[in-house]
């Protein structure tokens, strides 16, 4: 049984990023589950990305530590990797089927 | 003030987020995602994080999302081409994320992260701090986000060159 207290923003400057995170992230997560294009797929995930990112710079920023930042800046990186890939994907795609609908997708399904 | 500008920050952040998933055009899908690193770029400067959030912007706002809009300009897609959920499939997903939020506040709310001083007291996120922790601790790491943008752009090029 979780004992759901008020939540007390100002006890803990850290904790309204925490919340400002999950509601981030769950917006990413509920934007991949609604849409069906492709793009805004992907855009939902570098969103998702986005929230994790903020936690960890304002959890290094509290405690003074610069590894935190060292991981966002690494996060960043693969971000750019996989958002190229993914969006060649999505040409690769759309030249097979003409659209970037995922519910087209399907032929892997068997 | 501080508390004044994070929450303006918050809720340019969070409308924006939202209005991300729920615009049907996909070019203004786009156009608020940048809204939306934006505000988060202004957070990392509330956090004293100067560096990252030059970085943020340049990267973010500056290459992928002109990456997005090229590849949404490329296939022209707007909003007639935009395919269409049945509304039980956006109720669902709507009820879901906000499931998600309940479940992960209540997971967070009994956590007592330890209270650090305020951030403007750090000079962690200033270039000088942060080149050096690059180039001593995290120097195999950096050389490999070498590697790996080589065969990203590597893979990114055959995978997108027409079969002939």
């Amino acid at each position: 049984m979780i004992a759901l207290q008020a939540i007390d923003i100002a006890s803990n400057p850290v904790n309204k990023y925490v919340y400002l995170a999950v509601i981030l992230f769950s917006i990413g997560v509920m934007g991949v589950l609604m849409r069906r294009n492709a793009i805004i797929i992907l855009m939902c995930i570098e969103l998702m990305l986005n929230a994790a990112n903020l936690l960890l710079v304002a959890f290094s920023a509290y405690n003074g530590q610069a590894e935190g930042q060292m991981v966002v800046f690494f996060v960043i990186v693969v971000a750019a990797a996989e958002v190229a890939v993914g969006l060649a994907l999505l040409i690769s795609i759309y030249r097979n089927i003409s659209s970037t609908d995922i519910n087209l997708l399907n032929r892997m399904k068997g | 003030m501080r508390e004044y500008i994070f929450y303006f920050l918050a809720l340019v952040s969070i409308i924006s987020a939202l209005m991300v998933v729920f615009s049907r055009n996909p070019i203004h899908s786009v156009l608020y995602l940048v809204v939306c690193f934006f505000s988060i770029a202004g957070h990392y400067l509330l956090l004293n994080a100067q560096f990252l959030a030059v970085v943020h912007v340049i990267i973010y706002a500056g290459a992928i999302m002109v990456l997005f809009l090229f590849v949404i300009m490329l296939l022209n897609l707007n909003k007639e081409s935009e395919p269409h959920k049945p509304a039980i499939i956006k109720f669902a997903s709507v009820i879901s994320g906000c499931l998600l939020v309940l479940v992960l506040v209540a997971a967070m709310i009994n956590m007592d992260p330890p209270a650090g001083s305020h951030p403007s007291l750090h000079n962690v996120g200033m270039v000088k701090d942060l080149g050096k922790y690059l180039f001593t601790d995290f120097l195999l790491p950096f050389e490999i986000s070498s590697v790996l943008f080589l065969s990203a752009m590597v893979g990114v090029v055959l995978i997108s060159k027409k079969e002939s």
